[in-house]
Protein backbone atom coordinates (compact mmCIF):
# COMPACT_ATOMS: atom_id res chain seq x y z
CA UNK A 1 0.00 0.00 0.00
CA UNK A 2 1.38 3.44 -0.81
CA UNK A 3 1.50 6.46 1.48
CA UNK A 4 -1.53 8.16 0.00
CA UNK A 5 -3.73 5.13 0.61
CA UNK A 6 -2.43 4.78 4.15
CA UNK A 7 -3.17 8.42 4.85
CA UNK A 8 -6.66 8.03 3.44
CA UNK A 9 -7.31 5.05 5.70
CA UNK A 10 -6.01 6.96 8.68
CA UNK A 11 -8.20 10.01 8.05
CA UNK A 12 -11.19 7.73 7.60
CA UNK A 13 -10.37 6.10 10.93
CA UNK A 14 -10.11 9.51 12.65
CA UNK A 15 -13.43 10.47 11.11
CA UNK A 16 -15.05 7.31 12.52
CA UNK A 17 -13.63 8.10 15.95
CA UNK A 18 -14.97 11.66 15.84
CA UNK A 19 -18.36 10.47 14.71
CA UNK A 20 -18.54 8.02 17.58
CA UNK A 21 -17.60 10.73 20.05
CA UNK A 22 -20.33 13.08 18.73
CA UNK A 23 -22.83 10.26 18.92
CA UNK A 24 -22.03 9.57 22.58
CA UNK A 25 -22.16 13.26 23.54
CA UNK A 26 -25.45 13.53 21.63
CA UNK A 27 -26.99 10.71 23.64
CA UNK A 28 -25.76 12.19 26.90
CA UNK A 29 -27.33 15.57 26.09
CA UNK A 30 -30.52 13.89 24.94
CA UNK A 31 -30.88 11.98 28.23
CA UNK A 32 -30.32 15.18 30.22
CA UNK A 33 -32.87 17.16 28.19
CA UNK A 34 -35.42 14.34 28.24
CA UNK A 35 -35.06 14.01 32.01
CA UNK A 36 -35.47 17.76 32.59
CA UNK A 37 -38.44 17.98 30.22
CA UNK A 38 -40.15 15.00 31.80
CA UNK A 39 -39.53 16.38 35.30
CA UNK A 40 -40.82 19.83 34.34
CA UNK A 41 -43.96 18.41 32.66
CA UNK A 42 -44.62 15.93 35.48
CA UNK A 43 -44.28 18.69 38.06
CA UNK A 44 -46.49 21.18 36.25
CA UNK A 45 -49.25 18.69 35.51
CA UNK A 46 -49.14 17.38 39.07
CA UNK A 47 -48.14 13.85 38.01
CA UNK A 48 -45.67 14.09 40.86
CA UNK A 49 -46.10 16.16 44.00
CA UNK A 50 -44.47 19.50 43.11
CA UNK A 51 -44.20 20.39 46.82
CA UNK A 52 -41.91 17.43 47.35
CA UNK A 53 -40.14 17.00 44.00
CA UNK A 54 -40.39 20.58 42.69
CA UNK A 55 -39.48 21.09 39.02
CA UNK A 56 -36.55 22.56 37.06
CA UNK A 57 -37.98 26.01 36.26
CA UNK A 58 -38.91 26.51 39.93
CA UNK A 59 -35.42 25.50 41.01
CA UNK A 60 -33.77 27.76 38.45
CA UNK A 61 -35.83 30.81 39.47
CA UNK A 62 -34.89 30.14 43.10
CA UNK A 63 -31.28 29.82 41.90
CA UNK A 64 -31.47 33.30 40.32
CA UNK A 65 -33.14 34.78 43.41
CA UNK A 66 -30.61 33.26 45.83
CA UNK A 67 -27.76 34.25 43.57
CA UNK A 68 -28.84 37.89 43.42
CA UNK A 69 -29.29 38.22 47.19
CA UNK A 70 -25.79 36.76 47.64
CA UNK A 71 -26.83 34.00 50.01
CA UNK A 72 -26.18 31.15 47.57
CA UNK A 73 -22.59 32.25 46.93
CA UNK A 74 -22.01 32.50 50.68
CA UNK A 75 -23.44 29.06 51.53
CA UNK A 76 -21.70 27.41 48.60
CA UNK A 77 -18.31 28.95 49.30
CA UNK A 78 -18.48 28.00 52.98
CA UNK A 79 -19.23 24.36 52.19
CA UNK A 80 -16.76 24.23 49.33
CA UNK A 81 -13.91 25.55 51.49
CA UNK A 82 -14.76 23.15 54.30
CA UNK A 83 -14.89 20.24 51.89
CA UNK A 84 -11.61 21.08 50.17
CA UNK A 85 -9.92 21.53 53.56
CA UNK A 86 -11.32 18.22 54.82
CA UNK A 87 -10.39 16.49 51.58
CA UNK A 88 -6.79 17.72 51.60
CA UNK A 89 -6.39 17.09 55.33
CA UNK A 90 -7.84 13.57 55.14
CA UNK A 91 -5.78 12.56 52.14
CA UNK A 92 -2.54 14.15 53.36
CA UNK A 93 -2.79 12.70 56.88
CA UNK A 94 -3.84 9.32 55.51
CA UNK A 95 -0.82 9.27 53.17
CA UNK A 96 1.43 10.38 56.03
CA UNK A 97 0.13 7.60 58.31
CA UNK A 98 0.60 5.10 55.48
CA UNK A 99 4.20 6.29 55.08
CA UNK A 100 4.82 5.87 58.82
CA UNK A 101 3.37 2.36 58.74
CA UNK A 102 5.53 1.49 55.72
CA UNK A 103 8.57 2.85 57.51
CA UNK A 104 8.10 0.68 60.57
CA UNK A 105 6.85 -2.81 59.93
CA UNK A 106 6.39 -3.28 63.67
CA UNK A 107 4.18 -0.20 63.95
CA UNK A 108 2.03 -1.48 61.12
CA UNK A 109 1.61 -4.88 62.73
CA UNK A 110 0.75 -3.34 66.09
CA UNK A 111 -1.77 -0.90 64.65
CA UNK A 112 -3.43 -3.42 62.34
CA UNK A 113 -6.42 -4.44 64.54
CA UNK A 114 -7.06 -0.82 65.55
CA UNK A 115 -7.15 0.28 61.93
CA UNK A 116 -9.63 -2.49 61.12
CA UNK A 117 -11.93 -1.38 63.96
CA UNK A 118 -11.62 2.30 63.09
CA UNK A 119 -12.27 1.58 59.44
CA UNK A 120 -15.45 -0.38 60.06
CA UNK A 121 -16.84 2.23 62.46
CA UNK A 122 -19.15 4.81 60.87
CA UNK A 123 -17.18 8.01 61.35
CA UNK A 124 -20.24 10.29 61.15
CA UNK A 125 -21.35 8.67 64.42
CA UNK A 126 -18.43 10.53 66.01
CA UNK A 127 -20.06 13.78 64.86
CA UNK A 128 -21.62 14.82 68.21
CA UNK A 129 -18.36 14.17 70.08
CA UNK A 130 -16.27 16.08 67.52
CA UNK A 131 -18.68 19.01 67.62
CA UNK A 132 -18.68 19.25 71.41
CA UNK A 133 -14.91 18.79 71.61
CA UNK A 134 -13.99 21.33 68.91
CA UNK A 135 -16.93 23.71 69.24
CA UNK A 136 -19.76 24.11 66.73
CA UNK A 137 -17.89 25.76 63.87
CA UNK A 138 -15.69 25.32 60.82
CA UNK A 139 -13.08 23.34 62.72
CA UNK A 140 -15.52 20.61 63.76
CA UNK A 141 -17.00 20.36 60.26
CA UNK A 142 -13.59 20.18 58.56
CA UNK A 143 -12.56 17.50 61.07
CA UNK A 144 -15.63 15.50 60.14
CA UNK A 145 -14.84 15.88 56.44
CA UNK A 146 -11.31 14.65 57.08
CA UNK A 147 -12.11 11.88 59.57
CA UNK A 148 -14.39 10.09 57.17
CA UNK A 149 -11.61 9.55 54.60
CA UNK A 150 -8.46 9.34 56.70
CA UNK A 151 -8.56 5.68 57.77
CA UNK A 152 -9.55 4.24 54.42
CA UNK A 153 -6.87 6.39 52.78
CA UNK A 154 -4.28 5.03 55.21
CA UNK A 155 -5.30 1.44 54.52
CA UNK A 156 -5.47 1.72 50.73
CA UNK A 157 -2.25 3.66 50.32
CA UNK A 158 -0.35 1.48 52.80
CA UNK A 159 -1.42 -1.52 50.77
CA UNK A 160 -0.19 0.19 47.61
CA UNK A 161 3.16 1.02 49.26
CA UNK A 162 3.49 -2.56 50.35
CA UNK A 163 2.79 -4.13 46.98
CA UNK A 164 5.37 -2.13 45.00
CA UNK A 165 7.50 -4.50 42.89
CA UNK A 166 10.35 -5.55 45.26
CA UNK A 167 12.88 -5.57 42.41
CA UNK A 168 12.48 -1.79 42.02
CA UNK A 169 13.53 -1.54 45.66
CA UNK A 170 16.43 -3.89 44.94
CA UNK A 171 17.66 -1.54 42.19
CA UNK A 172 17.78 1.33 44.68
CA UNK A 173 19.50 -0.81 47.30
CA UNK A 174 22.05 -2.10 44.82
CA UNK A 175 23.15 1.52 44.35
CA UNK A 176 23.50 1.88 48.11
CA UNK A 177 20.24 3.82 48.52
CA UNK A 178 18.79 4.04 52.04
CA UNK A 179 15.21 3.83 53.24
CA UNK A 180 14.51 7.48 52.53
CA UNK A 181 15.79 7.09 48.95
CA UNK A 182 13.68 3.96 48.54
CA UNK A 183 10.57 5.82 49.67
CA UNK A 184 11.08 8.95 47.59
CA UNK A 185 12.45 7.34 44.43
CA UNK A 186 10.33 4.20 44.27
CA UNK A 187 7.57 3.66 46.81
CA UNK A 188 5.89 7.06 46.47
CA UNK A 189 6.04 7.49 42.67
CA UNK A 190 5.06 3.85 42.11
CA UNK A 191 1.99 4.45 44.28
CA UNK A 192 0.77 7.62 42.53
CA UNK A 193 -1.93 5.73 40.61
CA UNK A 194 -3.28 4.27 43.88
CA UNK A 195 -3.09 7.66 45.59
CA UNK A 196 -5.01 9.27 42.71
CA UNK A 197 -7.76 6.67 42.89
CA UNK A 198 -8.15 7.21 46.66
CA UNK A 199 -8.34 10.94 45.91
CA UNK A 200 -11.25 10.23 43.59
CA UNK A 201 -13.04 8.27 46.31
CA UNK A 202 -12.19 10.92 48.92
CA UNK A 203 -13.86 13.67 46.87
CA UNK A 204 -17.19 11.95 47.54
CA UNK A 205 -16.38 11.01 51.12
CA UNK A 206 -15.41 14.51 52.25
CA UNK A 207 -18.67 15.92 50.87
CA UNK A 208 -20.53 13.36 52.99
CA UNK A 209 -18.58 14.30 56.11
CA UNK A 210 -19.01 18.03 55.62
CA UNK A 211 -22.73 17.90 54.75
CA UNK A 212 -23.47 15.71 57.79
CA UNK A 213 -21.39 18.07 59.93
CA UNK A 214 -23.43 20.99 58.65
CA UNK A 215 -26.66 19.09 59.33
CA UNK A 216 -25.61 18.86 62.94
CA UNK A 217 -24.41 22.35 63.77
CA UNK A 218 -24.00 25.01 61.18
CA UNK A 219 -25.57 28.37 60.53
CA UNK A 220 -24.17 28.45 56.99
CA UNK A 221 -23.41 26.13 54.12
CA UNK A 222 -25.24 23.86 51.72
CA UNK A 223 -25.89 21.28 54.46
CA UNK A 224 -27.54 24.02 56.47
CA UNK A 225 -29.61 24.99 53.41
CA UNK A 226 -30.80 21.40 53.09
CA UNK A 227 -31.77 21.13 56.75
CA UNK A 228 -33.45 24.55 56.67
CA UNK A 229 -35.39 23.68 53.52
CA UNK A 230 -36.47 20.43 55.16
CA UNK A 231 -37.65 22.23 58.30
CA UNK A 232 -39.71 24.83 56.45
CA UNK A 233 -40.83 22.25 53.90
CA UNK A 234 -39.18 24.09 51.01
CA UNK A 235 -37.92 21.17 48.93
CA UNK A 236 -37.04 23.44 46.04
CA UNK A 237 -34.31 24.81 48.32
CA UNK A 238 -33.18 21.26 49.15
CA UNK A 239 -32.98 20.37 45.47
CA UNK A 240 -31.11 23.59 44.69
CA UNK A 241 -28.53 22.66 47.34
CA UNK A 242 -28.23 19.19 45.86
CA UNK A 243 -27.70 20.73 42.44
CA UNK A 244 -24.90 22.94 43.78
CA UNK A 245 -23.28 19.93 45.48
CA UNK A 246 -23.45 17.94 42.24
CA UNK A 247 -21.83 20.76 40.28
CA UNK A 248 -18.99 21.41 42.71
CA UNK A 249 -18.20 17.80 43.58
CA UNK A 250 -17.96 17.10 39.84
CA UNK A 251 -15.60 20.07 39.47
CA UNK A 252 -13.45 18.67 42.29
CA UNK A 253 -13.39 15.33 40.55
CA UNK A 254 -12.25 17.02 37.35
CA UNK A 255 -9.54 18.77 39.40
CA UNK A 256 -8.29 15.37 40.59
CA UNK A 257 -8.24 14.12 37.01
CA UNK A 258 -6.19 17.14 36.03
CA UNK A 259 -3.77 16.33 38.86
CA UNK A 260 -3.60 12.75 37.62
CA UNK A 261 -2.48 13.90 34.19
CA UNK A 262 0.15 16.16 35.79
CA UNK A 263 1.51 13.48 38.14
CA UNK A 264 1.43 10.40 35.96
CA UNK A 265 3.31 11.25 32.81
CA UNK A 266 4.21 7.81 31.58
CA UNK B 1 45.57 -10.89 45.72
CA UNK B 2 42.44 -11.59 43.73
CA UNK B 3 40.01 -8.83 42.85
CA UNK B 4 37.13 -10.61 44.56
CA UNK B 5 37.42 -13.37 47.12
CA UNK B 6 34.46 -15.34 48.38
CA UNK B 7 35.48 -17.22 51.53
CA UNK B 8 33.44 -20.07 52.97
CA UNK B 9 30.03 -18.49 52.40
CA UNK B 10 27.06 -20.33 53.89
CA UNK B 11 23.56 -19.00 53.98
CA UNK B 12 20.49 -20.27 55.79
CA UNK B 13 16.96 -19.05 55.09
CA UNK B 14 14.67 -19.13 58.09
CA UNK B 15 10.95 -19.62 57.62
CA UNK B 16 8.22 -20.55 60.08
CA UNK B 17 8.26 -24.17 58.99
CA UNK B 18 11.99 -24.79 58.65
CA UNK B 19 15.54 -23.56 58.35
CA UNK B 20 16.75 -24.15 54.80
CA UNK B 21 20.38 -24.09 53.81
CA UNK B 22 20.65 -22.30 50.46
CA UNK B 23 24.43 -22.19 50.11
CA UNK B 24 27.00 -24.35 51.90
CA UNK B 25 30.65 -23.41 52.36
CA UNK B 26 31.23 -21.81 48.98
CA UNK B 27 34.62 -20.33 48.09
CA UNK B 28 36.04 -18.94 44.86
CA UNK B 29 37.78 -15.86 43.56
CA UNK B 30 37.74 -13.59 40.52
CA UNK B 31 40.79 -11.85 39.08
CA UNK B 32 40.70 -8.31 37.78
CA UNK B 33 39.13 -8.15 34.31
CA UNK B 34 37.98 -11.75 34.51
CA UNK B 35 34.53 -12.90 33.45
CA UNK B 36 33.20 -15.77 35.57
CA UNK B 37 29.88 -17.56 35.18
CA UNK B 38 27.99 -19.43 37.84
CA UNK B 39 26.01 -22.14 36.16
CA UNK B 40 23.55 -24.38 37.89
CA UNK B 41 20.06 -25.77 38.06
CA UNK B 42 17.37 -23.87 39.94
CA UNK B 43 17.67 -24.13 43.70
CA UNK B 44 21.46 -23.86 43.82
CA UNK B 45 21.35 -20.44 45.47
CA UNK B 46 22.75 -18.47 42.51
CA UNK B 47 20.78 -15.31 43.14
CA UNK B 48 21.34 -15.57 46.90
CA UNK B 49 25.06 -15.63 46.27
CA UNK B 50 24.88 -12.50 44.10
CA UNK B 51 22.89 -10.69 46.79
CA UNK B 52 25.53 -11.65 49.35
CA UNK B 53 28.43 -10.49 47.16
CA UNK B 54 26.67 -7.21 46.42
CA UNK B 55 26.21 -6.60 50.15
CA UNK B 56 22.40 -6.64 50.01
CA UNK B 57 22.31 -9.78 52.14
CA UNK B 58 24.47 -10.75 55.14
CA UNK B 59 25.73 -14.33 54.85
CA UNK B 60 25.18 -16.65 57.82
CA UNK B 61 28.85 -17.61 57.66
CA UNK B 62 31.90 -16.56 55.70
CA UNK B 63 32.95 -13.27 54.14
CA UNK B 64 33.48 -11.49 50.85
CA UNK B 65 36.67 -9.54 50.22
CA UNK B 66 36.69 -7.02 47.37
CA UNK B 67 39.95 -5.26 46.53
CA UNK B 68 41.26 -6.19 49.97
CA UNK B 69 38.28 -4.80 51.88
CA UNK B 70 35.86 -6.97 53.86
CA UNK B 71 33.36 -4.25 54.71
CA UNK B 72 31.62 -2.88 51.68
CA UNK B 73 28.35 -1.13 51.12
CA UNK B 74 26.12 -1.86 48.13
CA UNK B 75 26.80 0.45 45.22
CA UNK B 76 30.39 1.26 46.14
CA UNK B 77 32.32 -0.68 43.54
CA UNK B 78 29.67 -2.99 42.13
CA UNK B 79 26.93 -2.78 39.58
CA UNK B 80 23.98 -5.16 39.70
CA UNK B 81 21.92 -6.16 36.67
CA UNK B 82 18.67 -7.99 37.26
CA UNK B 83 16.75 -10.56 35.21
CA UNK B 84 14.54 -7.84 33.84
CA UNK B 85 15.43 -4.22 33.28
CA UNK B 86 13.26 -2.85 36.14
CA UNK B 87 13.56 0.65 34.72
CA UNK B 88 11.37 3.07 36.64
CA UNK B 89 8.40 3.72 34.34
CA UNK B 90 7.87 7.20 35.81
CA UNK B 91 11.37 8.39 34.96
CA UNK B 92 12.78 9.26 31.55
CA UNK B 93 15.57 7.09 30.10
CA UNK B 94 18.12 9.74 31.08
CA UNK B 95 16.84 9.99 34.67
CA UNK B 96 16.77 6.20 34.94
CA UNK B 97 20.43 6.08 33.94
CA UNK B 98 21.40 8.82 36.39
CA UNK B 99 19.70 7.25 39.43
CA UNK B 100 22.88 5.52 40.67
CA UNK B 101 24.90 8.73 40.52
CA UNK B 102 22.07 10.59 42.24
CA UNK B 103 21.89 8.07 45.10
CA UNK B 104 25.63 8.12 45.64
CA UNK B 105 25.76 11.94 45.50
CA UNK B 106 27.99 11.97 42.48
CA UNK B 107 25.88 13.99 40.05
CA UNK B 108 28.38 16.34 38.43
CA UNK B 109 28.66 17.85 34.97
CA UNK B 110 31.36 15.28 34.12
CA UNK B 111 29.46 12.26 35.41
CA UNK B 112 26.27 13.32 33.60
CA UNK B 113 28.24 13.82 30.37
CA UNK B 114 29.85 10.43 30.88
CA UNK B 115 26.44 8.78 31.21
CA UNK B 116 25.09 10.56 28.13
CA UNK B 117 28.18 9.40 26.30
CA UNK B 118 27.46 5.80 27.35
CA UNK B 119 23.87 6.20 26.12
CA UNK B 120 25.26 7.45 22.83
CA UNK B 121 27.59 4.45 22.52
CA UNK B 122 24.62 2.11 23.00
CA UNK B 123 22.63 4.00 20.36
CA UNK B 124 20.16 5.34 22.90
CA UNK B 125 20.97 9.04 22.83
CA UNK B 126 17.95 9.90 20.70
CA UNK B 127 15.51 8.28 23.10
CA UNK B 128 16.96 9.81 26.29
CA UNK B 129 13.82 11.88 26.93
CA UNK B 130 11.46 8.97 26.24
CA UNK B 131 9.85 6.82 28.92
CA UNK B 132 10.72 3.12 29.29
CA UNK B 133 7.37 1.83 28.02
CA UNK B 134 8.07 3.46 24.66
CA UNK B 135 11.13 1.22 24.16
CA UNK B 136 11.55 -2.39 23.07
CA UNK B 137 12.79 -5.10 25.46
CA UNK B 138 16.30 -5.09 24.03
CA UNK B 139 16.58 -1.30 24.21
CA UNK B 140 15.35 -1.34 27.79
CA UNK B 141 17.94 -3.89 28.84
CA UNK B 142 20.58 -1.73 27.13
CA UNK B 143 19.36 1.22 29.20
CA UNK B 144 19.66 -0.99 32.29
CA UNK B 145 23.25 -1.73 31.27
CA UNK B 146 23.99 2.00 30.99
CA UNK B 147 22.35 2.54 34.39
CA UNK B 148 24.62 -0.12 35.88
CA UNK B 149 27.77 1.20 34.19
CA UNK B 150 27.04 4.89 34.93
CA UNK B 151 28.40 4.70 38.48
CA UNK B 152 31.67 3.27 37.16
CA UNK B 153 31.63 -0.08 38.99
CA UNK B 154 34.72 -2.31 38.93
CA UNK B 155 32.68 -5.48 39.22
CA UNK B 156 29.44 -6.28 37.43
CA UNK B 157 27.01 -8.75 38.93
CA UNK B 158 24.75 -10.09 36.20
CA UNK B 159 21.71 -12.02 37.42
CA UNK B 160 20.45 -13.73 34.24
CA UNK B 161 20.16 -10.34 32.53
CA UNK B 162 19.37 -11.84 29.12
CA UNK B 163 16.85 -14.47 30.15
CA UNK B 164 13.77 -12.34 29.46
CA UNK B 165 14.83 -11.38 25.93
CA UNK B 166 14.15 -13.00 22.58
CA UNK B 167 16.99 -15.05 21.12
CA UNK B 168 18.25 -12.55 18.56
CA UNK B 169 18.27 -9.64 21.01
CA UNK B 170 19.96 -11.85 23.55
CA UNK B 171 22.82 -12.72 21.17
CA UNK B 172 23.29 -9.04 20.29
CA UNK B 173 23.34 -7.99 23.93
CA UNK B 174 25.82 -10.73 24.84
CA UNK B 175 28.21 -9.25 22.28
CA UNK B 176 27.58 -5.73 23.51
CA UNK B 177 28.08 -6.55 27.20
CA UNK B 178 31.17 -8.63 26.46
CA UNK B 179 32.74 -5.87 24.35
CA UNK B 180 31.86 -3.15 26.86
CA UNK B 181 33.40 -5.08 29.74
CA UNK B 182 36.56 -5.80 27.74
CA UNK B 183 37.07 -2.15 26.74
CA UNK B 184 36.65 -0.90 30.29
CA UNK B 185 38.58 -3.87 31.75
CA UNK B 186 35.84 -4.69 34.25
CA UNK B 187 35.36 -7.94 36.13
CA UNK B 188 32.02 -9.68 35.95
CA UNK B 189 30.14 -12.46 37.61
CA UNK B 190 27.27 -13.86 35.55
CA UNK B 191 24.61 -16.08 37.01
CA UNK B 192 22.77 -18.18 34.45
CA UNK B 193 21.23 -21.52 33.67
CA UNK B 194 22.04 -21.17 29.98
CA UNK B 195 25.08 -23.35 29.23
CA UNK B 196 25.75 -21.75 25.84
CA UNK B 197 25.70 -18.26 27.27
CA UNK B 198 28.12 -19.23 30.03
CA UNK B 199 30.60 -20.78 27.58
CA UNK B 200 30.34 -18.00 25.02
CA UNK B 201 30.87 -15.17 27.48
CA UNK B 202 33.13 -16.44 30.24
CA UNK B 203 36.77 -17.02 31.02
CA UNK B 204 35.76 -19.53 33.62
CA UNK B 205 32.53 -21.44 34.33
CA UNK B 206 31.75 -22.58 37.85
CA UNK B 207 29.18 -25.35 38.03
CA UNK B 208 27.03 -25.40 41.16
CA UNK B 209 25.11 -28.33 42.56
CA UNK B 210 21.74 -27.71 44.16
CA UNK B 211 20.22 -27.92 47.66
CA UNK B 212 22.36 -26.56 49.22
CA UNK B 213 24.43 -24.77 46.57
CA UNK B 214 28.07 -25.75 46.45
CA UNK B 215 30.75 -25.88 43.79
CA UNK B 216 30.58 -29.09 41.77
CA UNK B 217 33.24 -28.35 39.14
CA UNK B 218 35.12 -25.49 37.55
CA UNK B 219 35.78 -25.30 33.82
CA UNK B 220 38.51 -23.07 32.45
CA UNK B 221 37.65 -21.92 28.95
CA UNK B 222 40.43 -22.26 26.36
CA UNK B 223 42.15 -18.99 25.52
CA UNK B 224 41.11 -18.80 21.88
CA UNK B 225 37.45 -19.23 22.80
CA UNK B 226 37.81 -16.49 25.39
CA UNK B 227 39.14 -14.07 22.82
CA UNK B 228 36.26 -14.55 20.41
CA UNK B 229 33.17 -12.40 20.72
CA UNK B 230 30.26 -14.45 22.14
CA UNK B 231 28.51 -14.88 18.80
CA UNK B 232 31.63 -16.26 17.08
CA UNK B 233 32.45 -18.38 20.12
CA UNK B 234 29.09 -20.08 19.71
CA UNK B 235 30.08 -21.11 16.17
CA UNK B 236 33.49 -22.46 17.16
CA UNK B 237 33.95 -26.27 17.08
CA UNK B 238 35.36 -26.21 20.61
CA UNK B 239 32.16 -24.57 21.83
CA UNK B 240 30.20 -27.72 21.01
CA UNK B 241 32.72 -29.93 22.83
CA UNK B 242 32.53 -27.85 26.00
CA UNK B 243 28.79 -27.71 25.70
CA UNK B 244 28.60 -31.53 25.67
CA UNK B 245 30.88 -31.91 28.70
CA UNK B 246 29.07 -29.30 30.80
CA UNK B 247 25.67 -30.56 29.67
CA UNK B 248 26.43 -34.09 30.90
CA UNK B 249 27.82 -32.82 34.17
CA UNK B 250 24.78 -30.60 34.76
CA UNK B 251 22.44 -33.45 33.85
CA UNK B 252 24.02 -35.79 36.39
CA UNK B 253 23.79 -33.07 39.05
CA UNK B 254 20.08 -32.64 38.48
CA UNK B 255 19.42 -36.36 38.60
CA UNK B 256 21.59 -37.33 41.55
CA UNK B 257 19.49 -37.36 44.72
CA UNK B 258 21.12 -34.99 47.16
Amino acid sequence: MNNLQLEKQHSAYLKRLRKEKYEITGWQLFILLAFLTLWETAGRFNWIDPLLFSYPSKISSLFVAKLSDGSLALHTSVTLLETIAGFILGTALGTLFAAALWWSRKASRISDPYLVVLNSMPKVALGPIIIVALGPGYLAIITMGASISIIITTLVIYHAFHTVEPNYVKVIQSFGGNKKHTFLEVILPASFPAIISTLKVNVGLSWVGVIVGEFLVSKQGLGYMIIYGFQVFNFTLVLLSLFMIAVFSSLMYLGVEWLERKLIKN
Amino acid sequence: MSFLQVNGISHVYLTKTKAKEAIADLSFSIEEGEFVSLLGPSGCGKSTLLSIISGLLQPTEGNVIIQGKTKHKPGESMGYMLQQDYLFPWKTIEDNCLIGLKLTNRLTKESIDGTLNLLDQMGLYDVRHAYPDQLSGGMRQRVALVRTLATGPDLLLLDEPFSALDYQTKLKLENLVSATLKTHNKSALLVTHDIGEAIAMSDRVILLSPRPGKIARTFQMPSHLRELIPFDARNDPEFAEHFQVIWKELDSLEQSPT
